[in-house]
């Protein structure tokens, strides 16, 4: 088995410019189904590289090429409306990979699409999530990776293909690996993928890279040690020399001056081994400390 | 983007929340006198000088200084100026005339993130440290978690009179004050703040209520929506680094750190964990440069060139891993970038890892660069950077 995305997805992307066909070549090649893409204007045409048709609507794809997961791929000024489209056409899986969305978009959209509707949404601001063997939906490069019992869970594209690498490397396979996002609102967070995990029988092992900023890995630290205590888990928080009161690239990944507290690297590792979870201080060593759980 | 004082009141003001009668924005001590001069002549009976630094703390360090007299005006102009706050030197001042204060309150509008959805927090005791009085007097903040749907239409007036109340706000005020929270919480929403912040909320003599002070943060993502926040970009009030002005102009992910190991990488979390990785081989970054997905040629040679102009930069650590852009592409643009930028005198430790970095690492060494080191792994990458960094 495997989490949110596999064998059953049938994607539609929204937002068929370069970057859009681009990505779903590369997922449709992997073997994922891409079932369509949408655009305003050419509705009733084909999506050309990939061979499958471009509908108008969202709602369209879905009564007619039976889409279940959309990959929004459309510029930030309207990933708002593309992800509203999706949701209410009956889309249940949504994967937003467009970085720069408003604060107030994403607030809106979460109460609308996730606390109230209850659909799956990932990122945005993310790379997507991969399924090994399954399906790839996003710009997770499938290659470096195969199907294994870890569960990857990451708010960094760049690190989380580190992990898989130095895995894949030591002969370790990946079950699903999520890239949550950076962005302070995002719509999956981490303690909603380890569940997924938890409840996942081929998922064995959990590797999870935090960031500065917010306080959602220290929620998934104390549910995994309330509920999970067995499984292995290995933790790596990127940051630890990230001064306060700056933006380290991603919009979420500041400690804020004179904040809450709990959201530096140096807390968030410390209260996470106060929870039994062993944190490295760098993505190889956290690869390491999986390997060692595993062997 | 943070705004200081008298933007935060301009876009406050052009939302319907009540602020003190229009001050003057100076940069100079002839400015200073001249708006004083001018405003207690107007009929204030007093004026306040303000230093306008994007850093809490101003009453504190010295920079918020009441005057009754032009004289006293020149006096705190002269100590104002140039004053250093918590490392942001005071270039502009704000002269207000003074108001008069029955009492203070604190009110404010914040994205949560937790919750995300939208926090509002009312105080009866303003004019201190919030945190300090949640810490202390807990009953005495009152804290409202809002979600988008109940406030699809603006924050409803029987909402905020609930919150006020709550808060033990006097009767007198109790109506102004909801007003104005409604008008706060449509600043909020309608300029795209994650914060808009009133401590102090004052209640003047006559009960009505004003924002005596603003903090607002803009969200930068929001700003293709705002004509890009040009109208509060003015001189002297970022403390940017040079290098860091040119590198958001470029639109280059930069922070000026202060080691002496210049840094570049892809994807924001793999460059924050370059800079762990290099304090803990002993050395410090000098930066934090995200050069973004691709890593093409171009992207390096500007990126390159921006992280080895700042003078502090002894050596240069670049940290790619090959995902979609394969190894061989990347050495290529490394390549690639280092003839264009000429001769340069620190040494640049790339560190390939990922698709196709075998291959990346023979193009590296083929090249033959006479300051360019390759390296297989990050350890091994940020200890040689670190060494040569001295």
């Amino acid at each position: 088995m495997s989490i949110f995305v596999d064998e059953s997805t049938k994607v539609v992307v929204q937002g068929i410019g370069s970057q859009g066909t681009f990505h779903a070549l590369r997922n449709q090649a992997y073997g994922t189904k891409v079932v369509a893409g949408t655009h305003p204007k050419k509705g009733g045409t084909v999506w050309e590289p990939l061979g499958v048709p471009v509908y108008a609507t969202v709602r369209e794809a879905v009564e007619q090429a039976g889409a279940n997961t959309s990959m929004v791929m459309v510029p930030a000024p309207f990933t708002k409306a593309a992800i509203l489209e999706a949701y209410e056409a009956g889309i249940q899986t949504i994967v937003t990979i467009t970085e720069g969305v408003p604060v107030h978009d994403m607030t809106e959209v979460y109460d609308t699409v996730v606390r109230r509707g209850g659909v799956r949404l990932i990122g945005p601001n993310c790379p997507g999530l991969i399924s090994p063997g399954k399906a790839n939906v996003g710009i997770i490069p499938a290659d470096i990776t195969m199907p294994g019992k870890v569960g990857l869970v990451s708010r960094s594209g760049t690190l989380t293909y580190q992990i898989m690498h130095e895995l894949a490397q030591a002969g370790i396979g990946i079950s699903t690996c999520v890239g949550i996002g950076g962005d302070p609102v995002i719509g999956t967070q981490f303690l909603d993928v380890i569940q997924a995990f938890a409840a996942d029988p081929d998922t064995e092992a959990i590797a999870f890279v935090g960031e500065i900023g917010g306080s959602e890995e220290q929620l998934a630290g104390a549910w995994i040690r309330d509920n999970i205590p067995d499984t292995p888990v290995v933790g790596y928080i990127a940051g630890f020399e990230a001064p306060e009161g700056k933006q380290m690239g991603h919009a979420g990944a500041i400690v804020k001056e004179g904040g809450p507290g709990g959201e530096s690297a140096a807390e968030k590792k410390e209260i996470l081994e106060g929870y039994g979870i062993a944190v490295a201080m760098n993505p190889s060593e956290a690869a390491q400390l999986m390997i060692q759980r595993l062997s | 983007m943070d705004l200081v004082e008298f933007q935060g009141k301009q876009l406050f003001g052009r939302n319907g929340v009540p602020v003190p009668p229009a001050g003057s924005v100076c940069r100079t001590v002839d400015e200073i006198v001249a708006a004083a001069t001018s405003q207690l002549a107007g009929g204030a009976s007093a004026v306040v000088v303000k230093a306008q630094v994007k850093t809490g703390g101003r009453g504190k360090a010295g920079g918020v200084k009441l005057a009754t007299s032009v004289e006293q005006a020149r006096e705190h102009a002269e100590s104002i100026l140039g004053l250093d706050i918590k490392g942001h030197v005071v270039q502009v001042v704000y002269v207000e005339p003074a108001s008069d204060i029955v009492e203070e309150y604190y009110l404010s509008v914040m994205h949560d993130r937790v919750s995300k959805g939208h926090l509002v927090i009312c105080s009866r005791e303003g004019g201190v440290d919030i945190e300090e009085v949640n810490r202390t007097n807990p009953d005495a903040v009152v804290k409202r978690l809002l979600t988008s749907a109940e406030v699809a239409d603006g924050l409803p007036l029987d909402t905020a009179t609930a919150i006020v109340t709550d808060a033990n706000l006097p009767d007198e005020v109790l109506a102004s004050a909801a007003q104005l929270l409604v008008a706060l919480f449509g600043a909020y929403r309608a300029e795209d703040a994650t914060l808009a912040e009133i401590n102090p909320l004052i209640r003047r003599p006559d009960d009505s209520v004003i924002a005596l002070d603003a903090k607002v943060s803009l969200d930068g993502n929001a700003a293709f929506r705002h004509d890009g926040y040009a109208e509060w970009k003015i001189d002297g009030l970022d403390a940017d680094d040079p290098l860091e002005a040119e590198a958001k102009a470029k639109g280059i992910q930069y922070v000026k750190l202060d080691g002496s190991v210049g840094v570049l990488g892809n994807g924001a979390g793999l460059v924050m964990a370059t800079l762990d990785v290099v304090a803990q081989n002993g050395g410090r970054a000098a930066n934090f440069l995200d050069v973004g997905g691709g890593a093409s040629a171009d992207a390096m040679a500007e990126s390159l060139g921006l992280v080895l102009r700042d003078p502090a930069v002894r050596s240069v650590l670049v940290n790619i891993f090959g995902g979609i852009t394969r190894g061989e592409e990347v050495a290529n643009g490394v390549v690639e970038a280092t003839n264009r930028l000429g001769d340069f005198p620190q040494k640049l430790v790339v560190r390939l890892d990922g698709t196709n970095a075998e291959e990346g690492r023979r193009i590296l060494e083929a090249a033959n660069l006479p300051n360019v080191v390759a390296a297989a792994t990050m350890q091994e990458a940020a200890a040689t950077a670190v060494q040569f960094a001295g």
